[in-house]
């Protein structure tokens, strides 16, 4: 059996074959998926070991995706992109609960791909699919999902990231359409998206009820993109400023209906929530896939750090920050599946996962120690790609009103 | 890129290929001997396909694919979870699964005469297999449901190239001295070794269609064969620790030790 283990890495390293985490076998998972689900979760998880998360590393460092690979292509490739999407468009008509497996598995390879390939199927395909007309998701969906195409949606702006409902980029409508000014900040995909959502105010007047969403596609004349974010975490996931300057959108290209912008983000919102709490989920599972054989192969006071009490404990803290999210997660996603979303729950699963996976990604650094403080371990890229997750999608403290005020109103 | 002129050709184009895939410890475990010695620790223990039968699989499917064959019939043997490796197989793209449903210890011999059963049931033109498992390395199946069903052999084949005008198989089999070029008679045996092919994914959607296919479950009684162990295992263990190496300085202690110690001269 030797032998086929030498012969087996040295064609690894030619054909970079099956590359399967050993930790993977110590994750019970039974209690929340069928055999379809675990198979479906195994085969991402393979594509993304071997395709995703040997750049990881590169990808943080040099704040760019790779070039010598098309990794938007070859998640195409792979049928991830329109998970949600109807198979008439390329897509596998599947639900949250298999697009949230998917972000898990993607997350864990990469944060930086995840959060991109999050905003890229769930904010703006899925968008597209739950409020587009045939016309629409005919023109711009199958090539969004083959990976030709990127997506991204701008609903923040500099002046209003909370309080987004008080946005300021104005819709004008002309004839035969609409002019847009104005920016959107911290958009995901910014930079080499080709179509983007876009919410803009079409009556600066009514509040919430004066936004309308738009179908923006990059060579509009009047819309353009400013340099790329300089960020902390998820380095490689290009976030940058977008501008409109008397941008015309066609009529055509309104999302939903005038005025009824509000319902398609805020409802959208809640299923970003829930797909993008996946994404902590992968990250804390890639702690412990680095944790877990770390703390066997260090050694100190002549045996394996990995069984002082110390150590134990906060392995154990980890395992069961990591299965107590996934359970609150993927129940969720079932729920939402069946019809029934419940937007204290979808605000509550990405409160919960985020802000277990940047304690989750502190203790992995702890547990490694000195080496935990090198940059050339991935924990540091851990944490700092954990931390995203507590403020993108609604701040935890945003969420925290949500589902308190909910609970209030329920009363 | 069937070509239907010749009769041959047509009945090859509606050749069926059987793979026997077996359910293993996944290659990527660490093993454990069990604290009694009995055998190895498989509880909690993540297990797979045999990495090889998953090779023979590929094979057969790129067969098909290429229009050669129109079915591939994945089979398997063991106790009730051998269907999680059986769909593996079917979301890989095989048409259908049999599975044989047997909870207790098999050994080649046994598999052997199941597999025959099968052949003579579904009557495929081609048997593939895995060269061996990765638990026990025997390598004995392919060869003894060869010598059961009276049909050649190209074992540890490195390239496989089917010629269905005159129904024969050309194989180039690893063998010690280098690569050894065999023609076989359909229908054959034919085991895979590592460099054959790189398995594919299992696609979604694949994964998904995988659902409806069928997995036909039989048991040794129904194809009346009698499980019988010739073998008895006495004891399992961990292989003795390496111990460290010695630095010598000559010549003559070196053959000293090779001749006296380790005893190979």
């Amino acid at each position: 059996m030797q032998k086929l283990f030498a012969v087996r890495s040295l064609t690894s390293s030619i054909f970079k074959k099956h590359y399967r985490h050993a930790a993977a076998a110590a994750f019970s998972t039974s209690l929340l998926f069928d055999d379809t689900q675990k198979q479906f979760k195994e085969s991402v998880a393979q594509f993304a070991q071997e395709n995703i998360a040997p750049h990881a590393s590169k990808i943080d460092r040099s704040n760019y995706f790779p070039e010598d690979v098309n990794l938007w292509k070859l998640m195409g490739d792979f049928n991830l992109h329109g998970i949600t999407a109807p198979e008439e468009y390329g897509g596998l008509g599947l639900g949250y609960l298999y697009h949230c497996i998917a972000m898990e598995e993607i997350s864990r390879a990469s944060g930086s791909v995840g959060l991109s390939y999050g905003a890229h199927s769930n904010l703006c395909i899925n968008q597209l699919v739950r409020n587009g007309n045939a016309a629409q998701k005919q023109k711009y969906l199958p090539k969004l999902i083959s990976g030709e195409h990127v997506g991204a949606l701008a609903m923040s702006e500099p002046n209003a990231g909370s309080d987004v409902v008080s946005m300021k980029c104005k819709a004008d409508r002309v004839d035969g359409g609409y002019v847009l000014n104005g920016n959107k900040m911290w958009c995901t995909n910014g930079p080499i998206a080709q179509t983007l959502v876009v919410y803009a105010k079409t009556d600066m007047t009514a509040r919430s009820k004066g936004i309308t969403a738009f179908i923006i596609e990059k060579d509009m004349p009047g819309f353009s993109t400013a340099q790329k974010l300089d960020k902390l975490g998820m380095r490689g996931s290009d976030t940058c400023e977008l501008v409109f300057e008397n941008c015309f959108v066609p009529e055509e290209n309104v999302l939903g209906k005038e005025g009824k912008g509000v319902y398609v983000m805020m409802s959208g919102l809640d299923l970003e929530r829930l797909v993008l709490a996946a994404g902590p989920l992968g990250i804390m599972q890639s702690c412990l896939d680095v944790v877990l054989p770390y703390i066997k192969q260090r050694e100190q006071f002549g045996k394996p750090i990995g069984e002082f009490q110390f150590i134990q404990g906060k392995i154990a803290d980890m395992y069961t920050s990591l299965q107590s999210s996934r359970s609150y997660v993927y129940s969720v996603a079932r729920d939402c599946d069946s019809g029934a979303v419940n937007p204290k729950d979808c605000a509550g699963v990405i409160l919960c996962a985020a802000e277990r996976a940047t304690q989750v990604a502190l203790q992995a650094i702890q547990c490694l120690g000195g080496n935990g403080y090198v940059n050339e371990y991935p924990t540091g890229r851990l944490l700092r790609d954990a931390k995203l997750y507590e403020i993108g999608a609604g701040t935890s403290e945003i969420r925290r009103m949500i589902i308190g005020r909910e609970l209030f109103k329920e009363q | 890129m069937r070509t239907t002129t010749s009769a041959a050709s047509r009945e090859t184009a509606s050749m069926r290929i059987m793979v026997a895939i077996k359910r293993v410890i996944d290659y990527a475990v660490k093993i454990r001997v069990k604290p009694d010695k009995s055998g190895v620790e498989t509880s909690n223990v993540k297990m797979s396909m045999n990495p090889f039968c998953e090779i023979a699989l590929e094979e057969a499917l790129r067969i098909k694919e290429s229009g050669r064959a129109s079915e591939v019939v994945a089979v398997s043997v063991g106790p009730a979870q051998c269907v999680d490796t059986l769909r593996t197989g079917l979301a890989m793209g095989a048409d259908r699964a049999i599975h044989v449903e047997f909870p207790g210890t098999l050994y080649p011999l046994s598999i052997a005469k199941i597999l025959k059963a099968l052949v003579d049931a579904e009557k495929p033109g081609l048997l593939l297999l895995g060269k061996q498992a990765i638990d026990d390395d025997c390598n004995q199946t392919g060869q003894m449901i060869a010598g059961l069903l009276k049909w050649p052999q190209g074992t540890f084949a490195s390239k496989v190239v089917l010629d269905e005008e005159n129904k024969v198989a050309t194989v180039d089999r690893e063998v010690d001295g280098g690569l050894e070029t065999l023609c076989l008679d359909l229908p054959a045996v034919i085991t895979t070794d590592l460099r054959l092919n790189q398995p594919r994914y299992a696609s979604l959607p694949n994964i998904m269609k995988a659902k409806s296919k069928v997995i036909k479950k039989l048991t040794p009684q129904d194809l009346n064969i009698e499980i019988r162990s010739d073998l008895e295992v006495v004891q399992v263990t961990d292989p003795p620790k390496r111990k460290a190496g010695v630095i010598l300085s000559s010549v003559d202690e070196l053959i000293d030790k090779l001749k006296n110690e380790a005893r190979v001269l």
